[in-house]
């Protein structure tokens, strides 16, 4: 039962480049935004918000927008947001954002990166259901263009 | 949830309380573990073998009505507590969708920095695949 009440997710994968390499995917607003799918207006500073515009074909109209809160170099990235605030019409500013952690972790063929968001509770019942119906419209499609995005990067 | 449960949300939106919140607390959830077997039951099974008085269980019992955890019958003079899945399985499908997109995004960064290595095989991969769909 003990799990059905988590508020948080917890996710961790193995990467081969180093940890300075995944840093920088994560940390510099460009590399970011290339797998990310946002087109960030500026760098990440420590304490300030970043804004952007989400990039993933249907989901143009959505804007990124959270505040970064630590900074810990090789270490420790993290921001606050509010996740799927895809409604233009809604103030999600009002509302309790969750919390986004990137840890790294040297290992010996790489890295290991481990992500949490957490803080799900205070997310509003009716949020949670716009999200689904944002699953509903289009995350298959979506899958289709991250890979030929990866084509291109390549 | 089943279908029609997802096309009446459009309809009429439930106000229930954040279920996050109601669960986030031991007695509460041990509580909705007893109910969860499927028999309704009343305020005094519940309470037996707890440590905890009849009108706290019934707090607790109340917190998890207003997030719509549970559902109370009435049966002669006594009310029974029933176990409502759909708040909970509703809570899960919204992880569940958080959880893949997160998923999504993790596997586009592994290929975004593992598809710069030379002779990676992601890389590799990422460039077939673009060569078949051209």
């Amino acid at each position: 039962m003990k799990h059905m009440a988590n508020d948080r997710i917890e996710k961790q994968i193995e990467l081969r480049p180093p940890v300075s390499r995944v840093w920088r995917a994560l940390t510099d607003y460009r590399e970011f935004g290339e797998w990310f799918r946002v087109k960030l207006d500026g760098p990440f500073v420590l304490g300030q918000i970043s804004r952007g515009q989400i990039t993933h074909p249907g989901y143009e109209h959505v804007k990124w927008e959270a505040v970064v809160q630590k900074m810990e170099p090789e270490r420790l990235f993290s921001f606050t947001w509010h996740p799927y605030s895809v409604d233009p019409k809604i103030d999600y500013s009002k509302e309790t954002p969750t919390l986004v952690e990137f840890r790294l972790e040297k290992t010996a063929s790489g890295t290991l990166l481990l992500l949490t968001e957490s803080g799900f509770d205070k997310i509003p019942s009716d949020r949670r259901l716009e999200a689904f119906r944002m699953n509903d419209g289009g995350w298959t499609e979506q899958m289709k263009n991250i890979e030929s995005y990866v084509a291109q990067a390549a | 949830m089943s279908h029609k449960r997802r096309s009446s949300v459009d309809a009429k939106r439930p106000a229930h309380a954040p279920v996050f919140a109601a669960l986030g607390d031991e007695t509460r959830l041990s509580l909705v573990a007893k109910l969860c077997r499927g028999q309704p039951r009343s305020i005094s099974q519940l309470t037996e073998g707890s440590k905890l008085t009849r009108q706290a269980i019934t707090k607790h019992l109340r917190v998890l009505e207003s997030a719509g955890v549970v559902h109370s019958v009435r049966s002669g003079r006594e009310s029974l507590f029933e176990f409502d899945p759909e708040p909970m399985e509703e809570m899960k499908k919204y992880l569940d969708l958080v959880s893949e997109q997160w998923d999504q995004a993790l596997s586009r960064l592994k290929s975004f920095v593992e598809g710069e290595v030379p002779g990676s095989d992601s890389g590799a991969i990422a460039r077939r695949n673009s060569a078949l769909r051209i």
